[in-house]
């Protein structure tokens, strides 16, 4: 499990698992692909994406990650976004 | 026909009946926890907000673990998920948002009202907040900022909002009674001198 | 970039952040009071929760898998009812013959 520190530049990962079947993302579309920065570690969750499927469920970190509206619509305000994000979609920016 | 697009009422009606057919659910039951849902509303929350404008110890504690300050006051945790709480400051306020359901901080603020849940609000409060605020006739300073929170996980997000002037030397109860639940997701603001309306009447 | 990703065939009907069509409708902020079925859906879907018969996160992908067009015309609680019985009937809590009879039954 990758640990990110508060700050850290991650690259939130452009996948599209809806493509193979039924699935539970909690990841929202337009975050992904997109690079923000860590705010905190928030803690430690089993993955829903395998509990929607009563499936065993390995635990996940969950980070705050923040964007800039204007990053994700150039039509937006110059105010920012946080997102809840597992680790398994996050990679060092 | 399906029977998923069977009339709603009808499917309750037909699925409760056979759970309680099984064993596995009771009439009582039912009615206990609907009874149980409706003692969590705002005013939780609004106790919650009242007390950290008191009370410095409290705020710490309301930032560092909302569910422990919740539970200082009485609301019912055992079982939600963890609240986090976001403090506004000057310069700085939230806005929550689930965009992908609507993740609600219940245990605090009782049903999600119904603006929280629609399409309109999902979508927009990401990608126009100030607009959304605006609904409400909220306006921000342009130099204060705007963050939007998306409760997407396995946190609930409620927001305690910066004690209004002219409220020096309310007791607790005053205060706490003039915080609404649109305050605690950051549609709103409170303000003492806010007079009955759509903007702060609560959604019940 | 992201007006590409709104538009990606990909994107499931329930995420709809920041999505264009829904920028012009403005935000109903008005009270509407819950039904007692409303109440009563909540409170069985607590109930399912508590004796292990259906998680939050099933509750959801059952949801996310309505149809959009339906998604968009059933309420709220329509919706949580819809994905409770599909979450059952999955997972063999009940039949459809038996939600059948008792729905025949009923009229």
């Amino acid at each position: 499990m990758t640990a990110f520190a508060p700050g850290a530049r991650v690259r939130v990962k452009d996948a599209w698992p809806e493509a193979d079947g039924p699935v539970h993302i909690r990841t929202p579309h337009y975050v992904r692909g997109e690079t923000g920065t860590v705010v905190r570690h928030l803690g430690d969750f089993p993955n829903p994406e395998d509990i929607a499927f009563a499936r065993p469920a390995a635990t996940r970190a969950l980070y705050h990650v923040a964007f800039p509206l204007k990053q994700l619509w150039p039509d937006a305000s110059g105010d920012e976004l946080v997102v809840e994000i597992y680790d398994h979609w996050l990679e060092a920016a | 026909m399906n029977v998923l697009e069977a009339e709603s009422g009808a499917l309750f009606t037909a699925l409760s009946g056979l759970l309680c057919e099984k064993g596995l659910i009771t009439p009582a039951e039912l009615a206990e926890r609907v009874a149980i849902t409706e003692q969590a509303s705002p005013a939780q929350g609004a106790r919650m907000v009242a007390k950290a404008w008191m009370d410095e110890d409290y705020r710490a504690l309301m930032l560092r673990d909302g569910t422990a300050a919740a539970e200082a006051v009485g609301a019912f945790m055992r079982g939600s998920p963890p609240l986090g709480v976001l403090a506004n400051e000057p310069g700085l306020h939230h806005l929550v948002v689930c965009t992908l359901c609507s993740c609600y901080p219940r245990a605090v603020l009782g049903y999600p009202p119904f603006w929280f849940k629609s399409s309109a609000y999902r979508a927009r409060a990401v990608r126009d907040p100030r607009g959304v605020l605006a609904e409400w006739g909220t306006v921000l300073p342009a130099s204060t900022r705007l963050r939007v929170v998306d409760s997407t996980a396995d946190y609930r997000w409620m927001v305690l909002p910066m004690r209004p002037e002219g409220t020096e030397g309310w007791s607790e109860e005053a205060l706490a009674a003039l915080v609404t639940e649109g305050d605690m997701i950051g549609v709103t603001v409170p303000s003492p001198g806010r007079r009955p309306g759509r903007a702060s009447l609560p959604a019940r | 970039m992201t007006q590409a990703k709104e538009a990606d065939p990909r994107r499931a009907h329930h995420d709809m952040g920041g999505v264009s069509k829904y920028l012009c409708e403005g935000v109903d902020t008005e009270p509407h009071a819950l039904t007692d079925f409303d109440k009563q859906v909540d409170a069985l879907r607590q109930m399912l929760s508590l004796k292990g018969l259906m998680t939050v996160d099933e509750l959801r992908r059952g949801i996310e898998e309505i149809p959009a067009d339906a998604y968009d015309r059933l309420s709220y609680y329509q919706r949580w009812i819809r994905s409770m019985t599909a979450n059952l009937l999955r997972k063999g809590v009940v039949t459809e013959a038996e939600l059948r009879a008792r729905l025949e039954a009923e009229t």
